[in-house]
């Protein structure tokens, strides 16, 4: 779990900086900025996928692009690295089953 | 108009190709910058133009002086091209009539990918942190210490609930004082450094004794110290989920002087130190050997990051860990090689200009094998036990490795045909070196003899639109073709 510092919610509540988005379809709100992963811990999801080997949970563990535990479909497409996408406004973010599905 | 794009890329907007790109350009070569990240600063100095920690006191004076790079590279003129990422190094077969042989880059940018033919490339990859193979290492909520960072300076986020750090190593410190600063909450830090190590590093306690960093760690350890809960001498490590659930981390298991004890986390940090981001110099077949003091793989290089691979130098961490300031001199001693390459300057030229930087960098790596020999990692938590994932990806145990062994597996690259072990997404990022010592000690040889995955490109995945709508020349389309 992971909360904002004081000084940057407050910001955030105050701006336009906020960007606002759906995780699964749920209505959620991020800063310009945050990368998609940092906007779904930001928003209290902390796992974003169930593995293909064995279905297990998993969330970010790396936030630099090397892991490959992020991934979710951002506009419909599946495997996305959540942490090297930056969030934009009314981005559809859906955290993913197994494998990547065909066309998506 | 020129058979190259570019004279000189630079792969890496971190301290070492930051620093390359602009001594480069500086002198007139035409420079092309290739970041995967949207802003300059590498992880080191991730999001150091745009960060909304506003408060300079939270990240410290070191994370700031990565602003100072950004003029120097603007002024440069070096192209600067963020959100892109480098797949591939490669000399194309044939050679270009005239005798030039440029290497060609593949990059995806903007959703499409592109060839880039240049005459050097500068690879400024990095490091990544060093896996910590623990049970239960899998579960949302165990992130590595240097995510959380990350969190820290591009949103400003921190952990709220219980948070547990654990490992060892100069980022684990760096973090928990500069969430002291954020006044976040961490409820303990579970201390992993063997007590051993302090008898092998004490030899070399002198020369860290004239590090520049000895006097900011030892404030940085002691006010970590003071205001929070150190657990020192942890011997094993486990994080736990719900009884009969895995879907997010729950406790923490450690112990101590033979005892096993639980916390309750709603977060967990890990670390034990970093190694070189390898994978890009590897598919580029550049030479590697085993290092016995940081104990992981490094490329090897000459004293100016050059390659076995002509026309291929590397700087910085991704040749071997030295830290962010030694990287940015590395960068600047091999934009300096490269120059002289290209013809742009003389040996001498070289060579003088080479001396302050030179002396910037010794300064730069005093005390280093005092921090690696305190900070190697126990073998507990690097070879780990049986029921321990290794390979994330493929969700490979340590177990399955070692029985793979039993079964002939003679070295990493046998462990994928075996056991799909380092052929996921990651690319053997994760469980690479582990793979390698679990190998090494279940066949009682050195990591040396058991060597790496070879790996090739992409080193990154591309859709397979991407590859399909790259030009070809005829001789590409012939080459695929059945005649």
């Amino acid at each position: 779990m992971f909360r904002r510092l004081p000084e940057i919610e407050t910001a955030l509540n105050a701006a336009a900086e906020a960007v606002a988005f759906t995780i699964d379809g749920r209505p959620a709100k991020a800063r310009a900025g945050d990368s998609v992963a940092a906007a779904l811990l930001a928003n209290g999801v902390t796992a974003c996928r169930n593995t293909p080997v064995s279905g297990a949970a998993r969330g970010p563990y790396c936030m630099m692009g090397i892991c490959f535990d992020c991934l979710v479909t951002i506009d419909g497409t599946g495997n996305r690295q959540g942490c090297q996408v930056r969030v934009s406004p009314g981005m559809a973010v859906e955290t993913q089953n197994g494998k990547r599905e065909v066309e998506r | 108009m020129s058979k190259f794009d570019f004279e000189i890329a630079v792969v890496g907007a971190g301290p070492a190709g930051l620093a390359a790109a602009a001594l480069a350009a500086s002198k007139g070569a035409s420079v092309v910058l290739l970041d995967e990240q949207a802003e300059p600063g590498g992880q080191i100095y991730r999001a150091v133009t745009e960060t909304p920690v506003r408060d300079r006191k939270v990240l410290g004076p070191d994370y700031w002086h990565g602003a100072e790079l950004m003029g120097p590279l603007r002024d440069s003129g070096a192209a600067h091209w963020p959100g892109t990422t480098v797949w591939s190094v490669a000399r194309p077969r044939e050679d270009a009539a005239d005798g030039h042989r440029p290497l060609q880059i593949g990059l995806s940018r903007n959703g499409a990918a592109a060839m880039l033919t240049v005459r050097h490339v500068i690879l400024a990859t990095g490091a990544l942190e060093r896996p910590f193979p623990i049970p239960g290492w899998t579960l949302p909520g165990v992130l590595g210490a240097g995510a959380a960072q990350v969190l820290l300076k591009t949103s400003g986020l921190v952990p709220s609930g219980a948070t547990v750090m654990a490992g060892s190593g100069p980022l684990l410190w760096l973090l928990a004082w500069q969430y002291l600063q954020a006044g976040a909450r961490i409820d303990a830090i579970l201390d992993t450094t063997p007590k051993q190590n302090w008898r092998a590093a004490l030899p070399l306690l002198p020369g860290f004794l004239r590090s520049p960093y000895l006097g900011k760690g030892m404030k940085l350890m002691l006010d970590v110290r003071r205001k929070l809960t150190v657990i020192g001498n942890v011997t094993a490590l486990r994080a736990e989920g719900a009884i009969g659930g895995d879907s997010a981390l729950k406790s923490v298991v450690y112990t101590r002087n033979g005892a096993e004890h639980r916390l309750p986390a709603d977060t967990l940090l890990l670390h034990q130190g970093v190694i070189p981001n390898l994978n890009l110099a590897n598919a580029t077949g550049c030479a590697q050997r085993w290092d016995e003091q940081q104990r992981c793989w490094r490329p090897t290089t000459d004293a100016w990051g050059a390659t076995s691979v002509e026309g291929v130098s590397l700087a910085g961490d991704g040749a071997g860990i030295g830290g962010a300031r030694a990287a940015e001199e590395a960068g600047r001693l091999a934009a300096l090689d490269a120059l002289h390459r290209l013809g742009r300057i003389g040996r001498e030229q070289r060579d003088q200009a080479a001396v302050p930087f030179r002396a910037a960098l010794d300064r730069a790596l005093t005390g280093r094998a005092f921090l690696d020999t305190l900070y190697t990692p126990a073998e507990a938590f690097r070879v780990p036990a049986d029921d321990t994932i290794v390979c994330r990806c493929e969700e490979i145990t340590a177990g399955a490795v070692r029985e793979a062994v039993r079964m002939g597996c003679s070295g990493p690259n046998q462990a994928k045909s075996f056991l799909r072990c380092g052929m996921g997404p990651c690319q053997g990022r994760l469980c690479g070196p582990t793979v390698t010592e679990v190998i090494a000690v279940e066949r009682g040889v050195s990591p040396a003899e058991v060597g790496y995955y070879r790996l090739r490109p992409p080193v990154k995945p591309i859709t397979l639109a991407e590859l399909a709508a790259l030009p070809k020349t005829d001789a590409d389309i012939d080459a695929v073709f059945k005649h």
